[in-house]
């Protein structure tokens, strides 16, 4: 609760250094105040307290999710000063509505009441429909924010239906409730409470991407501004999945042989369509966004094996997997810093010219690839385990055959650096961006080998 | 204790080489290192109290992970010939103008580092992690310094093993949630597992999978004599000489004691593809022109055979193939080296271009012939005792199989033999104007090799007692 307070008034401060010009500010600022709400969000921690009429409850679960909520966006915020440094024109409003999308971020993994969910979805969404298009000269920019804008307020639409839906029968909007009038209604559940549960569903995977619901992300991820898409790419997919297992734990726990199926499908589509496609892909960005989808696909099978330690692994996945996804992302905008385009060509021969960069974004991709001792080899590890704890295991095997995929797509940055010759671009970094790379693949080691400094936050 | 000290001294030779302010002196480091890897391996080798010897630091209380290695006779007999070829592979890289020379002998080290994991783990998931890390070094190894079409080959050699190994990974997982319930991935408590017969085939399947992809076992063969033919001459003898041990000691170490009654009813299968294998590979040898694809074919012949032998569950296959394995490292690291030096000075790696060397280097002759009858199996080489014993148990198991089995000392004494007679002797070409014999470091690397042949040949005992306990006991099981 704290944290959402400190936060609220970060934004508000934020705003007011934008209103006297004081720009320069902006990033220590902003990075101070979430270092704030992040100790605030930790001393939380084991409280268990109910908000707001119960709005809104604080768990460890929020807590956690939280914790990587915030990292990530204090991240995002430390490479935008960078990213932004030649950048004229105040930048303020920027900064504001990725402080209000994380606002929305925190509501979603926190909330306990469906309303509450929809306000943190729109509050998340919104800001990032306008950070979408804020370069607002850039057609592709335009087009990403309009698209995501269209397709997202259709997918809001869906939630919005199945919440009333689900409110119509249960008679509720508190996830307790409709949990507790699913258990006790097992066996006379009105259809309407079962078309109310699938069209919420489908309104929030379409926050996470998971096929069929995935089309707009390449071209959004594009289109957007780099540093944007590092936002969504993170800090809105862990936001996204949050929300989604807290509302199934909640609610619709008794009714899981119903959605269970649908889940094992849409995880089993998710998971060959993304890696299928990723191989075809001819711009780093693109891939990402595909490798994006792909992992939705998995985080899905801990949904649908429900277990005692599938929320663990979820949590140690989603931090492995944003990492990951941030390191690459930065060095996307290293090097499109230099070149103004993101074909795979222009990483040959990165390696010799800077070797830096080259290590962290093959570390990267192998973590996101699941290679030991690697962060993303702990995630799949924990999420592989507890899928076959349940007994899933031919939806184990489709997510081998699909890593094995991943790995031919993860390797073509790499073989481009390392392998190829070519290319002009030496890119100047400065010795704390040095220092900076140098820690996130540490981190990404350190995550592999101590995966407990996570998961022990549940 | 010592066990740990070889890692971590392995570990910091990697790190400092890769860290030497002058490129030229990693070479140095990386030789010291290994040397002193080697070294300490002897020691425990030669201090039966160590034989059992290992640590264990727990990494994940609530998951059931340790950090644990150890030793018993068959690791010890692999932790030996890692840290033996080690050495001798690095100095073999001496000469060469690699670009980039602190990389290189960083991820040899690394290599080499990830093979110990392997041999020493004591816990499935240490197994599984330095199994996978094993693939990374030597990746780069060969798509940094490999030769054409390298980035092709590399690909397809990362992702086939890849899959493999996940494979792996979901059977791994599967036993440790059969363990009791704090789970446990120690290898004591996963040999404790009792699986329904259905599962058993199932874990026999994918384990089986992973280790004949790595080994290669026939049909699964296909990423190997373009991975040897490409990879720079260290990767190659990384890969042959030690690495595809890793698939037979997974056989040894988890197959063998996890899935009987699968390998009672399967196990026939897997013979008959490490057999035909055995036909196959050596018929291609035959034809080859390319020196460097001929190892690779006769490797995929000879570990066949180790393969077979050793799945015959019958002590004399074990014994064979354990012995074996150290064999055909040592053999094989000889003929990779000693293409090299032909490669160096003619500048070509084709039969095509060779003869007459004898005349030129009596002394490289002398060598290359000593380690062909090596490979041949000779009696008095170490060749003979390994395929000997594997024959026998093949021959227990069943007597035709053995019968095709044998064919390939047969085969390999047509391609070796008649591989060495049109190299080395024969008309010497115009090639041969400045060519050199041996030079006192490429005599250093080859001495110990030779010293090795004879001694496994003349008194195989040393070695065959270190893994008889452990080899008895997994029969016994």
């Amino acid at each position: 609760m704290a944290t959402l307070i400190a936060l609220s008034v970060l934004a508000i401060i934020t705003m007011l250094i934008g209103a006297w010009h004081k720009y320069k500010w902006i990033v220590p600022v902003l990075v101070t105040g979430m270092a704030v709400a992040l100790a605030l969000n930790i001393n939380d921690w084991n409280t268990y307290r109910h908000y707001y009429n119960e709005m809104m409850f604080v768990d460890n679960y929020a807590v956690a999710f939280n914790t990587i909520l915030i990292v990530m966006a204090m991240l995002v915020v430390l490479i935008a000063g960078h990213y932004f440094r030649n950048v004229v024109k105040p930048l303020d409003d920027v900064y504001i509505l990725m402080i209000f999308s994380l606002i929305g971020g925190t509501l979603m993994t926190s909330f306990s009441n469906l309303s509450m969910l929809f306000i943190g979805i729109e509050t998340l969404s919104i800001s990032m429909y306008v950070l979408a298009g804020s370069k607002k000269f850039d057609n592709l920019a335009k087009e990403a924010s309009m698209k995501y804008f269209l397709m997202g307020s259709f997918a809001s639409g869906f939630l919005l239906f199945g919440i009333a839906l689900l409110y119509g029968s249960a008679g509720s909007f508190n996830l307790e409730a409709i949990g507790l009038y699913a258990t006790s209604h097992a066996n006379d559940l009105p259809k309407m409470f079962y078309a109310g549960m699938l069209l919420t569903l489908i309104g929030l995977v379409f926050k996470v991407a998971a096929v069929p619901f995935h089309f707009w992300v390449p071209d959004v991820y594009q289109g957007a501004p780099t540093v944007i898409t590092s936002f969504m790419a993170t800090v809105v997919k862990v936001a996204g999945v949050a929300a989604i297992f807290r509302l199934f734990n909640h609610s619709f726990m008794a009714i899981q042989p119903f959605w269970s199926t649908t889940v094992v499908i849409l995880s089993a589509a998710t998971i060959i369509l993304a890696n299928v496609t990723a191989l075809y892909q001819r711009t780093f960005k693109r891939l990402l966004a595909y490798s994006g989808i792909a992992h939705t696909g998995y985080l899905l099978m801990a949904l649908v094996a429900s277990n005692a330690t599938s929320m663990g692994a979820v949590l140690l996945y989603l931090a492995a997997y944003s990492l990951s996804t941030y390191a690459a992302f930065v060095v996307l905008m290293l090097v499109k810093d230099f070149i103004y385009d993101d074909k795979m060509e222009h990483y040959q021969g990165l390696a010799r010219r800077n070797p830096l960069i080259a290590i962290t974004l093959a570390i990267s991709m192998l973590s996101l690839t699941g290679i030991p001792p690697l962060a993303g080899f702990m995630g799949k590890f924990a999420l592989f385990s507890s899928t076959l704890e349940s007994g899933h295991l031919y939806l184990v095997i489709i997510a081998i055959l699909g890593s094995a995929i991943s790995l031919a797509f993860y390797l073509k940055p790499v073989i481009s650096m390392f392998f190829k010759e070519g290319g002009q671009i030496v890119i100047g970094l400065n010795p704390w961006l040095k220092v900076f790379l140098v820690l996130l693949c540490l981190a990404q080691f350190a995550l592999g080998l101590i995966p407990g400094m996570i998961t022990q936050l549940l | 204790m010592i066990l740990i000290v070889i890692l971590i001294v392995t570990f910091l030779g990697a790190v400092l080489s890769l860290v030497s302010p002058q490129p030229g002196r990693a070479k140095w480091i990386a030789l010291a290192t290994s040397i002193l890897s080697f070294l300490l391996s002897v020691f425990i080798a030669a201090t039966p109290s160590l034989y059992n010897s290992g640590f264990k630091y727990i990494l994940l209380g609530e998951m059931g992970i340790t950090f644990s290695f150890g030793l018993d006779g068959i690791s010890l007999l692999l932790l030996l010939l890692t840290t033996f070829l080690s050495p001798l592979i690095v100095l073999s890289a001496f000469r060469k103008t690699y670009r980039r020379p602190h990389v290189f002998y960083a991820l040899i080290l690394l290599m080499e580092l990830a093979l110990l994991g392997v041999f020493t783990a004591r816990d499935g998931l240490m197994f599984y992690i330095s199994w996978e890390l094993a693939l990374i070094p030597i990746y780069f190894i060969c798509g940094l310094w490999g030769s054409t079409d390298k980035i092709k080959i590399t690909f397809k050699f990362f992702v086939y093993t890849l899959l493999g190994s996940l494979f792996m990974l979901v059977a791994l997982i599967m036993l440790y949630l059969a363990t009791p319930a704090p789970h446990s991935f120690s290898f004591d408590a996963l040999y404790a597992v009792s699986m329904s017969n259905e599962m058993q085939t199932w874990v026999f399947a994918a384990f089986f999978l992973a280790f004949a992809i790595k080994i290669p076992v026939f049909p699964f063969h296909t990423w190997q004599p373009d991975t040897y033919d490409i990879a720079p001459y260290q990767g190659s003898m990384l890969l042959a000489g030690i690495m595809l041990k890793m698939g037979i000691y997974g056989i040894l170490r988890l197959l063998i004691p996890l899935c009987p009654d699968a390998l009672a009813e399967w196990g026939w299968l897997a013979i008959l593809l490490s057999v035909t294998g055995i036909v196959y590979a050596s018929i291609i040898a035959i034809k080859q022109d390319n020196l460097k694809k001929m190892v690779a074919y006769a490797s995929i012949a000879h570990v066949g055979l180790i393969t077979a032998g050793v799945l015959t569950l019958n002590i004399q296959g074990l014994q064979g193939g354990t012995l074996q394995m150290i064999s055909h490292g040592i053999n094989v690291v000889g003929l990779f080296a000693m293409i090299e030096m032909l490669h160096v000075r003619l500048k070509s790696k084709n039969i095509s271009d060779m003869g007459g060397i004898a005349t030129k280097a009596p002394i490289m002759a002398a060598f290359f012939m000593i380690i062909i009858l090596g490979t041949v199996a000779l009696p008095l080489t170490n060749g003979f005792v390994g395929e000997f014993l594997l024959l026998l148990g093949l021959f227990e198991y069943k007597a035709w199989v053995a019968v095709i089995a044998g064919l390939t000392i047969i085969f390999t004494a047509i391609y070796l033999l008649w591989m060495n007679q049109r190299v080395m002797f024969g008309k010497p070409g115009d090639n041969l104007a400045e060519f050199k014999d041996l030079s006192t470091r490429e005599i250093l690397i080859l001495s110990p090799l030779v010293i090795m042949i004879f001694w496994i040949g003349i008194y195989p005992s040393t070695f065959l007692h270190i893994a008889e306990p452990a080899l008895l006991q997994l029969i016994g099981r």
